[in-house]
Formats: structure tokens, C-alpha cells, sequence
């Protein structure tokens, strides 16, 4: 896997964040903890590859939400994250 | 058609899809016509994940923008070849019709459009970040001509290379629509009869290209990141609302 | 994930084939080097950058990049497996050796901490146990396959533990501290291994 392909934007976080969120919050707004800027998650930018989901605030680059899935679980850390709306 | 259930259906499942047909775009972009069970429909810009898996149970998983209209019941993918990649030689040299193909979608909430959205557009475009576009102009050009007037577009696209402009023909025929303006820029070794234009979409590009911010018009900017990053910063400069600019960015490739 | 999932035709048909001692199980061998990262490339000048032992008792000792490169350095050829199933083979590394940064950060008192956690600019973190970073089995690396060892690999300098997942060889790496108990680093608060061993596929938390 080189850097080929790549979708770098929580645009294509959209399919794992649906299994926890049962449904899409692509559009949902933010507020980065760590700095203050608000981002819809499609706005933040993506790393973390096969490894797993790495959402970083895309003026400040701390880690908004992390998410990790294992065969048994799903692990996620939103402590970068200070607000979420999302729009019903 | 797009419903409401179509952002937010009630699963989301790995399907297998079957290879209708493959259609060769350019030397590099090849577009994958697919049958999706249970396709429930999707909205222009959303995309999908594809899984492949091998024999020996190694996974490789990556995202492809729908590039067919959500009135069409094929769902067509558009994947640009990335040399000595995993997934995209797969794609384009081996997957042939009959083949199955197992995707998950469509996904997306915030990167998309419909012409129920009353207003202009401005949709920037950088190499491959083309396809989510397309889908957009495909499902503007089969609705009724009040909705169209309604939606009047203007497209930019930056292209490497002449030979790298995906959809050149369909372009060519959606420019017939007096509310639809197309905007072609070549950054590399344009045709010595190139009347388009020849260089990286810049400030005094926009200010000539896009819609004046006064109005008011929703910009989808999708491509390569220092592309997307720099138009986007570019229609705030000029005025745009930044919440009207949405963004979705792609790897290193594309112009 | 699905029981049987579908198979698809000629995905991968042509894989390197690796003599089967020398792959851990689930692992497949590549000729590339994939470039994995949990944040962005960071850019530090070698003239601001150092690595410091910190020690559980507070002490630390620092060394700037001048003074790494003065010390005895080891060129280890070793393969590499990445939790994400792939694995590389005879990769070459320049390094100073974990052992000799060690015995100078013993000098105030012996090194009895039991656990180390590797920190790296961009906020990276990865924890293993102390005794998997002694006795040869560990660097702060440079280089790799005869040149500095690049950015997106890791560059100036990371961490390489090969004989672990890869996720524990720390890029961008800036220190170990040691510690009394095990402080899960970045991907380990996520559900990976807290040691990560390939030839016992210790890939998540509760795997043997």
C-alpha cells in the first residue's frame, strides 16, 4: 500500500463511523477540545490507514475521535472531542 | 431515486455486486458498471467501500466515489489506475465482467447534492476528484427543466494532461445547456491549439470562473488535498460562506 | 465480519512465497514498504532535536543528535511484520543500540523499571515491556537500506524493536520513559497488544 488511493478527509470514515453511529454523521459538526475549531467530520483529516481510524482537527492536528476495530470490539476514544451535534 | 433512506438506510451491509460491464475512460481511469443487491438508491457524491479478499484471507478495503446517477440502477464506479498499487490494478486489469465485487454503501452525508437544493453551483474538480462531480451533473442533466434552471453550474476541472480529462465527450454535450458552463484547465503540455486553460486553478481563475459570491452559490471542491485546501481557502477569499464550500479530499494523485 | 466471506477472483493471485519458519502466522510477505502513520509527517530541525531516558524516579538524561551520533552504532539486517499482516524481509538498519543509551542512563542508579514507553514528536506513544528493548534486541535507528532514514519511514530517528509488531518501533521517536507499570500508548488505549509478539500473534488485548 503506498500512499495510493488514499481518501485523507473523514469523508471516507463515513462506512466504520456508521457501525458505531448507526447512521451517517459525516455532516455532524465538531469542536476540537484541544483548540476550539469546529469541522464537520468530513472536514477533519484522516490517518491511521489499516491500523485504524485517526481523526485529527485539521487546524490544530490533535486526535478528535479515534476508532479501532477488533475481531472481538470496537474501541473508541472521543476525548478530543468537546461537542457533536448531529443533525436529525 | 434518492430518498431520505438512501443517506440513513437501516444497515449497512457488505454486498457482493456483480460486474455488469467495464468501460475504458482514459489510459489510466476505467469505470466498473456494477449490480448491487438490494441497492436501495444513493445521493450524487456519496461513495462507496469496496472489499477485496484473496484466498489466503488478506483484506485490502478502499472507498470509490459513485460516478452514475442516482436515477440510474447501475451503480458506476470510476477508478483512476495508480502504478504497483493494491487495489486500483485489481480494478482495472483483472475484474471482468461476471466477476463479483463486494461493496458496502452508499456512504455519505455532508459531500453531497441534489437538484431539490435550489440555487447555483460551483463544483472544482482536481484529477480523479472529478467522479463524486460527475454524479452530480448526471443526476442535474436527467431532471425536468425547472428543476434545472433552478441549478444553474458552473465546472471547473484540472487535468494533468488532455489524455487524463475523464468524461471529455459527455462534457462536450453537457455544455449544450445554456445553464451549464464547463471549465477545463490543463497544467501539463497543453495542445498547442488549447483554448481552455494552462496552469494550477488560481485566485484570479476563480474570480474569473466561479460564481461572484453575491450568489450565494453551494461549491463542492473534491480532489487532491493541497488542491482542495487551496481552492477552498481561495472562494472564502472571495467571499463565499465557508460553510457553503464542502470538501473531500483524495490522495497524492490527480493534477 | 462475515462467516465465509466472498472470495475475490485473482486478488492477489501472485504473492512473494516465503519459507513458512520464516513469516509469523497471518502474515504475508511484501516487497514494498507500506507507509502507515497515525498523524502527520513531522518536521523536526536535527539542531533542536534530542532523545531522553526519563527515569521512574524523575532523573533523565538527554543526548542532541551530535551526540547519538558519536556513540557506537550497530547496522542490524532483521525482517520487520506489521500488524497489518505484512512482513519484510533483510531490511537494513543503522542504529545505536537501546543497551549502550541504557548503561548511560544507569549511571545514577540501575535500571530496574520494568516497562518502557517510547514517545514521539506528533504525540505518538507505544509501551512493551523493558526486557524486550535490552540485550541486542533493540535501536534507535537512522538509517535504513544504506541512506538516512526517511520522514514518512520515521526520520531523523525511530525506534526499532523487530523483533515485535511494527507498531511498537515507534517513528519519529524522542524518548522512552521508563516505568514501574505498563502505560498503554496510543494504539494499545485501542485495543492493541500491550506487548505484541508476531510468532504468538499477540495482535489485540486478550490475545495470548
Amino acid at each position: 500500500m503506498q500512499a495510493e488511493e488514499m481518501r485523507l478527509d473523514g469523508n471516507s470514515a463515513g462506512g466504520a463511523l456508521r457501525e458505531l453511529f448507526a447512521r451517517d454523521v459525516t455532516a455532524a459538526r465538531t469542536t476540537c477540545r484541544e483548540c476550539g475549531a469546529t469541522a464537520p467530520i468530513a472536514g477533519l483529516l484522516l490517518y491511521g490507514g489499516t491500523m485504524g481510524l485517526v481523526l485529527r482537527c485539521s487546524r490544530c492536528e490533535a486526535a478528535v475521535i479515534r476508532l479501532v476495530r477488533t475481531p472481538r470490539a470496537l474501541h473508541l476514544d472521543a476525548s478530543g472531542l468537546s461537542f457533536m451535534t448531529i443533525e436529525v | 431515486m434518492a430518498t431520505r433512506e438512501a443517506i440513513a438506510p437501516p444497515r449497512l451491509e457488505w454486498r457482493v455486486a456483480r460486474v455488469v460491464d467495464v468501460r475504458d475512460e482514459t489510459r489510466r481511469a476505467r469505470t466498473l458498471v456494477l449490480e448491487v443487491p438490494q441497492w436501495r438508491g444513493h445521493q450524487a457524491g456519496q461513495h462507496v467501500d469496496v472489499r477485496l479478499v484473496a484466498e489466503d484471507g488478506y483484506q485490502a478495503q478502499r472507498s470509490y466515489s459513485i460516478a452514475s446517477a442516482p436515477e440510474n440502477p447501475m451503480v458506476e464506479l470510476t477508478i483512476e489506475r495508480i502504478d504497483d498499487a493494491e487495489v486500483s490494478p485489481y480494478l482495472c486489469d483483472v475484474l471482468r465482467p461476471g466477476d463479483g465485487l463486494e461493496v458496502r454503501g452508499p456512504i455519505g452525508g455532508y459531500f453531497v447534492w441534489s437538484t431539490n437544493l435550489s440555487g447555483a453551483v460551483l463544483l472544482v474538480a482536481g484529477g480523479s476528484g472529478i467522479v463524486p462531480l460527475m454524479s452530480m451533473l448526471r443526476h442535474r442533466a436527467a431532471a425536468k427543466a425547472d428543476q434545472r434552471a433552478r441549478t444553474p453550474v458552473r465546472l471547473l476541472y484540472s487535468a494533468r494532461t488532455i489524455d487524463d480529462v475523464i468524461y471529455r465527450n459527455e462534457f462536450a454535450e453537457l455544455g449544450h445547456d445554456p445553464d451549464v458552463r464547463v471549465g477545463l484547465t490543463i497544467t501539463r503540455n497543453p495542445p498547442s491549439d488549447w483554448i481552455g486553460y494552462r496552469r494550477r486553478i488560481d485566485r484570479a481563475m476563480l474570480e474569473e470562473f466561479a460564481w461572484p459570491a453575491s450568489d450565494a452559490a453551494v461549491a463542492f471542491v473534491c480532489g487532491p488535498t493541497p488542491l482542495v485546501e487551496s481552492v477552498a481557502s481561495l472562494l472564502v477569499d472571495l467571499g463565499y460562506d465557508a460553510s457553503a464550500v464542502r470538501t473531500e479530499r483524495f490522495g497524492p494523485t490527480g493534477s | 465480519m462475515p462467516d465465509r466471506p466472498f472470495i475475490a477472483r485473482g486478488f492477489h493471485g501472485r504473492r512473494p512465497t516465503a519459507p513458512a519458519d520464516r513469516l509469523p502466522p497471518g502474515q504475508y510477505e511484501t516487497h514494498d514498504f507500506p507507509v502507515l502513520s497515525a498523524g502527520p509527517t513531522p518536521r523536526t530541525s536535527l539542531a533542536t532535536w534530542d532523545f531522553t531516558i526519563h527515569r521512574a524516579d524523575g532523573r533523565s538524561m538527554r543526548w542532541s543528535w551530535d551526540e547519538l551520533m558519536a556513540l557506537p552504532r550497530d547496522t542490524p539486517t532483521v525482517d520487520i511484520h506489521c500488524v497489518t499482516k505484512w512482513s519484510k524481509f533483510d531490511t537494513r538498519w543503522e542504529g545505536v543500540s537501546i543497551d549502550t543509551l541504557l548503561a548511560a542512563a544507569s549511571v545514577g542508579g540501575p535500571v530496574d523499571e520494568r516497562y518502557v514507553v517510547a514517545f514521539s514528536d506528533g504525540g505518538y506513544t507505544t509501551n512493551l515491556p523493558l526486557a524486550d528493548v535490552t540485550d541486542g534486541k533493540a535501536w534507535i535507528a537512522f538509517g535504513y537500506a544504506g541512506s538516512p532514514l526517511p520522514p514518512e519511514h520515521g526520520g531523523p530517528a525511530r525506534l526499532l524493536v523487530p523483533h515485535l509488531y511494527f507498531w511498537k518501533s515507534a517513528k519519529w521517536v524522542r524518548g522512552l520513559r521508563l516505568t514501574r507499570n505498563d502505560d498503554p500508548g496510543f494504539w494499545e488505549q485501542l485495543g492493541y497488544h500491550n506487548r505484541g509478539d508476531p510468532w504468538k500473534e499477540q495482535r489485540y488485548d486478550g490475545d495470548a
